[in-house]
């Protein structure tokens, strides 16, 4: 995945791989079991468990993709996922006939993007124009003024009660709600999110932004356009974001000030940053962690004597411990024991064996 | 003065015009024309008013975050828990003795020693990480905040003030003049929120002069500037940071007895005030305790101002706010460009 820390090599044609055998056999391996799990898996696990952790990844992967080649730290994401969610819920249909405009699908899910990522241009053009720490009281400042504008404004955003009723249009007669056809939709966006990600991480633009995150003076002076590249990312992060928060609309179908909400919004910086920021793959499974201590801590928690409300507790306790011990999430400690096992392989072997 | 004004005449005019037109919606009672269009004076004054008692709260929380995140670039995301904890200790320290005024210092030590364990057992490990100390600092925000919730529950909470603080008093401002007798209306104003806004400007000057007139606020400034600097000449610079830091969480608690008096104490008011204080230094100027009080004084009052004449629109002007600050002086207003 890092491929940025290669030199291009120069092959022959007929010494080339072929597209499929250079992806590594876990992920062969990990791309069947996701395709097969709705045979062994109940509903449950398919709509509860795996939709929640795909969404949530995707809103962690437009975090990660802005903190980890962009090196901004947004808290806006989860907004950015919640305006679109709204904007599904506002245009199209839902149980609030009164605000809801009722414009049919095809309008209304360009028309969601669209918002959701103007919206981001325009926040993340007021982020940049600050560095570092000051990024992450921006976002969060910004996100708060939309959850306290949601919750006061009833004219457009249907103020504390939001909206409910907001389904999937029934395209091609299959039921989106359905845990089956739900369980392939979200993990047929979260793969092409993550595919994109790491196609664009290699392609100038991802390049130009890894530049930009090391050292924007350097690359001002080549000739890049600083401002631009970043302000850019925040536009094409708003997409993974608007996907996961358009999901997550049909998934709850309702849509409310409180999904939005701060600790929705340090939720996500728990889940990107507990997973790991290196990588795209870090928030699917920060989110996955996530997603399974919120469904089962009521029975954890319960074991060892404590009421299930604690989940909080142990999340906050969790995060800080990752922060404190292992800055770079769980894939920075995976690394970090693959790079020890395959020294001690090599002390074994007498060295030298790559 | 006079320097400012002959080099910005048209400028100057227009400030000198919106503060006479200010001075004279304060102070001269209300013609009927305006009464018909914007409402009674009184509801402007006690929008006013409000506006700026809520800024001088504002002031005293934000006033240690800008002054922790001026000398040691920490980004303390947990200053709205530490506000929130310091409201509840008080809650039980002033129930428990029933003295409000026990209250303050218990609380100024308990919260001001629980920042500086923060500081000394974590930030102060990973010096210079500033956004890992960020990420540090919502930890202990989330822990928190759950620890409080587990504790106090989710009810909310009002600190009673003592008698002679409760009930309103009469200040030389004119309400209303009654039309038929001619006898002159003053306006009554809660006289514990008028006392908490004199609070806050003395402990606002105490702290301006600490850190202009006195050898430990040259310290700081000193920090501020260049901390390395200040190191190699041979000060021991962790001691600073501990007392900063220290001062300012404590500060924290005790702006959160003052909360839990003039408002309220629930889940959520944590979150609430760290938005503010994040607001009024963005607006303020990052570690200008000048910043902050300009930075409350605005943000307050437009906060306020809001909530009486387009309430559904309120957080927006605030926002507005910020946002013009950002895009015309990124600095904040009274900040150093660094």
């Amino acid at each position: 995945m890092a491929m940025t820390d290669h030199a291009p090599r120069f092959v022959n044609r007929a010494d080339q791989k072929l597209w499929f055998e250079r992806i590594p056999a876990p992920w062969w391996a990990l791309a069947v079991v996701l395709l097969f799990l709705p045979v062994v898996a109940n509903s449950f696990w398919l709509f509860q468990v795996m939709g929640w952790t795909f969404i949530l990844g995707m809103i962690g992967l437009s975090l990660m993709f802005l903190a980890g080649y962009g090196g901004m730290v947004s808290l806006l994401q989860m907004t950015v996922a919640g305006m679109a969610g709204y904007m599904v819920a506002i245009l199209g249909n839902s149980g609030t006939v009164t605000v809801s405009l009722g414009l049919s699908w095809w309008i209304v899910l360009p028309a969601a993007f669209l918002i959701a990522a103007l919206f981001a241009t325009v926040s993340g053009a007021l982020a940049v124009r600050t560095e570092g720490i000051y990024t992450i009281m921006i976002t969060l400042a910004i996100a708060a003024a939309f959850f306290y504008f949601t919750r006061q404004n009833y004219t457009i955003f249907n103020g504390y009660s939001g909206f409910n009723l907001v389904l999937p249009p029934q395209l091609f007669g299959v039921n989106w709600r359905e845990p089956v056809p739900f369980y392939y939709l979200s993990l047929a966006l979260a793969a092409l999110s993550y595919g994109t990600v790491v196609y664009v991480s290699r392609s100038p633009f991802g390049l130009a932004l890894q530049g930009v995150r090391d050292n924007p003076r350097r690359m001002a002076a080549l000739g890049f356009n600083v401002t631009a590249h970043r302000v850019a990312a925040y536009a094409l992060a708003s997409v993974f974001a608007s996907a996961g928060g358009i999901l997550l609309v049909w998934q709850n179908a309702q849509i409310a000030p409180g999904t939005i909400g701060m600790s929705a919004a340090i939720d996500v910086l728990v889940v990107a940053v507990v997973g790991g920021m290196r990588r795209p793959l870090g928030p699917f499974i920060g989110a996955f962690i996530y997603v399974i201590l919120q469904v089962f801590s009521p029975d954890i928690l319960g074991f060892f004597g404590f009421s299930a409300e604690r989940f909080k507790l142990i999340i906050g306790l969790g995060f800080l411990a990752v922060v404190l011990f292992s800055p770079d999430g769980v894939l920075g400690l995976w690394d970090r024991w693959r790079a020890r096992r395959r020294q001690q392989q090599d002390q074994l072997s007498g060295g030298g064996a790559a | 003065m006079d320097d400012i004004i002959k080099r910005n005449p048209l400028r100057s005019l227009i400030i000198a015009i919106l503060i006479a037109v200010f001075l004279w919606l304060v102070f001269a009672p209300w013609p009927p024309e305006l009464v018909a269009k914007w409402g009674r004076k009184q509801i402007f004054l006690n929008a006013l008013l409000g506006g700026i008692t809520l800024g001088a709260l504002y002031f005293l929380v934000a006033a240690g975050f800008t002054l922790i995140f001026g000398l040691m670039r920490v980004v303390n995301l947990a200053h709205g828990s530490l506000f929130l904890l310091g409201g509840y200790l008080g809650y039980e320290i002033a129930s428990l003795t029933g003295s409000w005024f026990i209250a303050f210092p218990v609380v100024f030590l308990v919260v001001g020693l629980l920042g500086l364990l923060m500081q000394r057992f974590i930030f102060s490990k990973m010096e210079g990480e500033e956004l890992r100390q960020t990420l540090v600092s919502i930890g202990i925000s989330i822990v928190l905040a759950d620890l409080m919730l587990w504790l106090w529950g989710g009810q909310s909470y009002s600190i009673l003030a003592p008698g002679f603080l409760t009930g309103p008093m009469e200040l030389p401002i004119i309400n209303s003049i009654n039309a038929s007798t001619g006898a002159t209306n003053w306006l009554r104003y809660p006289a514990v929120r008028i006392w908490i806004l004199i609070a806050a400007i003395v402990i606002g000057v105490a702290m301006w002069l600490v850190l202009n007139r006195t050898a430990l606020g040259m310290l700081i400034r000193a920090g501020v500037d260049d901390r390395e600097m200040l190191a190699a000449s041979g000060v021991r610079i962790q001691l600073v940071f501990l007392a900063v830091f220290g001062f300012g969480a404590g500060l924290a608690g005790m702006a959160g007895i003052i909360g839990g008096t003039f408002q309220s104490l629930s889940p959520g008011e944590d979150t609430r005030f760290l938005l503010a204080s994040l607001v009024v230094v963005i607006v303020g100027g990052m570690g200008s305790i000048v910043g902050a009080a300009l930075g409350s004084l605005i943000i307050g009052v437009t906060e306020q101002m809001g909530f009486v004449y387009a309430p559904t629109y309120s957080v927006v002007f605030t926002f507005l706010i910020m946002a013009a600050v950002l895009a015309f002086r990124p600095q904040g207003l009274l900040g150093a460009r660094r």
